[in-house]
């Protein structure tokens, strides 16, 4: 996967609370066999009308200043429900590198940073603080940098953020987790044979 | 870790194949489900690092999410949408390129992932199961750790048979009371989403207990751990008791002979030590409560039948008026409705959370003898071939078609609206599915989630009805 380190952009305002995965990509474009070209069905459902399929000028990202946005600032509870990982390779497809909220479903929250995707959470007063900074749109840019763990809102202020050490040794270094863990094979064979043993319908 | 210790801790410790010095832990995976929308990636992963399955027979594909249930359905190369066939003859091939079991759209024990584990016995207690799929969580119901995975961490499990975590929190819901005449698991299971919220289980794993629980039976117990994800947490359990093992004893992939009364005795040590505590204690008292039904677009939006649409004017937080705000549009429905005045347009009997026998058997009893109102369209799908062949056997499809409803081919249906059964935008539906997010069942469609007594008193009041009314 593509490494994460510092990325200054525009970010997006979507105060949406329990934005679900139906809602980030619906069902019907789970149909594909890649990882790619999901990003112009990334929120169709806000992002289109249903019945004529024009852009509705109303949804932030359809709006000049936004278009090219890479981080998003999202609602509380941000990727509920489907496992799917299309979600976060329909983020990645549009743009988006970034997520800042004040939660993440945990199966999304995985997802993401798989796929190189840095999910920030923060309090509810600073998600209020950047959601105010991302309103500002296209001149204002946040910078977001996971060595030092802070985000620059678009006004200068800064926040310190926590983020899991060895998601963040895998972001920053862009590295393969079935690489990593295929270093353990010795440990996984050990296990394996043991499990054999206490457990052998396991391997009927 | 010494001292009494949780369901959850013991599967979880048994399981742990190394732990690194900042907590993250590789976790040994038993099983793992595989379905045609979040495999494919997954298989061209390994093919492109030359990668091969590391224990084919460890793993059980089917197709379920994409496979019409028009009745009488050819195989895989008559489905008429062209993406569609071809994920299924992509799953086909890669199982058979990968030497993993796979069962075939015309095989008798095709179905929904979630109901064909266990009806194979592929979900046994104590191991740790996974799925492309969110709704794994099901599996929980036999004391398994089973929770939902992306298709990167499939692709993980197949080449590693294991996956990178981090422990989860221990979450314990006390459920006492007997469930009330025209409730069921799914009215219970909807009360604690009600009670706790969509994100209220978030890090945690859910362990379902008390005297509501153990009174459930397998497949209910099964609903209730389905729909653990929308309550926010990835995994549900209830502990194993004899009547686990009775639902298991026989079927094809659990142990025979000696090796059964090995395993048994196992399973016997996994429930919960006396003593062992929980980061998160919720109790709930089931005997109060009236049939449930949802009113907007997420899970935890639900009410008694006998309640009215509420008034977002009412709530003072401010993010949580605007959602409903929104959801009330979406849904268009006003404040102060009553919920049996909502007129429905097409009633859906099916998915992992409401398909197998048992479900058949409830929806069909409130349906005998009656008929589906006018002006709606009822479908009932089956969750697998097998609960298809044993509701035959009892005359329920029967007792469905003579009361109006369609009787279907089994597979995830209009849970999702992947195969082609769908809402038209505008069309609402009460539906025995686990999710009612806008668009879920269809752009623009409206969904009410319902058990299946509440889904077919629905069908044949043609509006949302209590179904105590009908069976009075």
């Amino acid at each position: 996967m593509e490494k994460f380190t510092k990325l200054t952009a525009v970010a997006a305002p979507l105060p949406i609370v329990n934005c679900d995965t139906d809602k980030i990509i619906p069902a019907r474009f789970l149909k594909t066999l890649t990882r790619t070209g999901l990003g112009k069905n990334l929120f169709d459902p806000l992002r289109y009308d249903p019945k004529t399929g024009e852009e509705n000028p109303d949804f932030v990202l359809n709006k000049p200043a936004y278009r090219n946005s890479e981080i998003l600032v999202a609602g509380h509870n941000f990727g509920c429900g489907s496992s799917r990982e299309h979600a976060p390779w329909a983020l990645l497809d549009f743009g988006i590198r970034c997520v800042i909220s004040t939660d993440f479903a945990d199966i999304f929250y995985n997802n993401s940073s798989k796929n190189g995707i840095l999910l920030i959470k923060v309090s509810p007063e600073e998600l209020e603080q950047l959601m105010e900074g991302a309103e500002r749109g296209a001149n204002a840019t946040m910078t977001v940098d996971l060595e030092s763990q802070e985000i620059t809102n678009s006004d200068g202020e800064k926040i310190i953020f926590e983020v899991d050490s060895f998601k963040k040794h895998c972001l920053l270094n862009g590295l393969d987790d079935i690489g990593l863990t295929l270093k353990k094979e010795s440990s996984i064979s050990a296990y394996e044979k043991k499990q054999k043993a206490s457990e052998p319908w396991l391997y009927a | 870790m010494s001292g009494p210790k949780t369901l959850f801790d013991k599967i979880w410790e048994s399981h742990l194949v190394d732990q690194q010095d900042d907590g993250t832990c590789l976790v040994y995976i038993d099983r793992q489900l595989i379905h045609e929308i979040t495999s494919a990636q997954a298989f061209d992963g390994l093919r492109e690092s030359g990668r091969k399955a590391r224990r084919p027979e460890a793993n059980l594909c089917v197709p379920d999410h994409n496979v019409p249930t028009t009745p009488g359905r050819g195989g895989t190369d008559e489905i008429e949408d062209d993406a569609s066939r071809i994920q299924l003859e992509v799953l086909e091939a890669n199982a058979a390129e990968f030497g993993l079991p796979y069962i075939s759209i015309n095989d008798e024990r095709q179905g929904i992932v979630h109901v064909i584990g266990p009806e194979q016995g592929f979900t046994q207690p104590g191991v740790t199961l996974v799925c492309g799929d969110s709704h794994t969580a099901t599996h929980g119901a036999f004391g398994a750790l089973a929770f939902g995975v992306g298709t990167s961490e499939v692709e993980h499990v197949l080449a590693t048979q294991t996956l990178i975590q981090r422990p989860a929190k221990n979450m314990r819901i006390t459920v006492t009371g007997s469930l009330p005449e025209g409730c069921t698991a799914k009215d219970l299971v909807l009360a604690i989403i009600g009670k706790i919220g969509t994100a209220g289980g978030t890090g945690h794993v859910i362990e379902y207990a008390g005297p509501a629980i153990e009174e459930l039976s397998m497949e209910g117990r099964m609903t209730v751990c389905n729909m653990t994800i929308e309550a926010g947490a990835r995994a549900g359990l209830v502990a194993p008791d004899e009547k686990t093992f009775e639902y298991l004893k026989g079927r094809p992939q659990c142990p025979k002979g000696a090796q059964w009364e090995m395993a048994v005795e196992q399973w016997r040590k996994l429930p919960t030590d006396v003593g062992a505590t929980y980061d998160t204690e919720i109790q709930l008292d089931v005997s109060e409560i009236v049939p449930q039904v949802t009113w907007g677009t997420s899970p935890e939006d639900e009410i008694g039948i006998t309640g009215v649409v509420p008034d977002p004017a009412q709530v003072s937080d401010a993010n949580r008026r605007s959602a409903m705000e929104r959801s009330l549009e979406y849904m268009d429905l006003k404040p102060g409705m009553k919920m049996t005045d909502i007129a429905v347009d097409k009633v859906f009997i099916g998915s992992c959370t409401n398909s197998r026998i048992e479900d058949m058997r409830a929806a069909a009893a409130v349906a005998k003898g009656h008929k589906v109102a006018d002006s709606v369209y009822a479908m009932v799908v089956p969750g697998s071939g097998l609960v298809k062949m044993q509701a035959e056997e009892e005359g329920l499809d029967k007792i469905f078609e003579e009361a109006g409803f369609h009787w279907r081919e089994p597979g995830c249906s209009m849970c999702l609206a992947m195969n082609g059964d769908m809402l038209q935008p505008g069309e609402r539906s009460a539906s025995t599915s686990n999710r009612n997010f806008e668009g879920r069942q269809g752009p623009g469609g409206r969904t009410h989630l319902v058990s299946p007594m509440m889904a077919a008193a629905a069908a044949i009041a043609g509006h949302l009805a209590d179904v105590r009314d009908l069976i009075k």
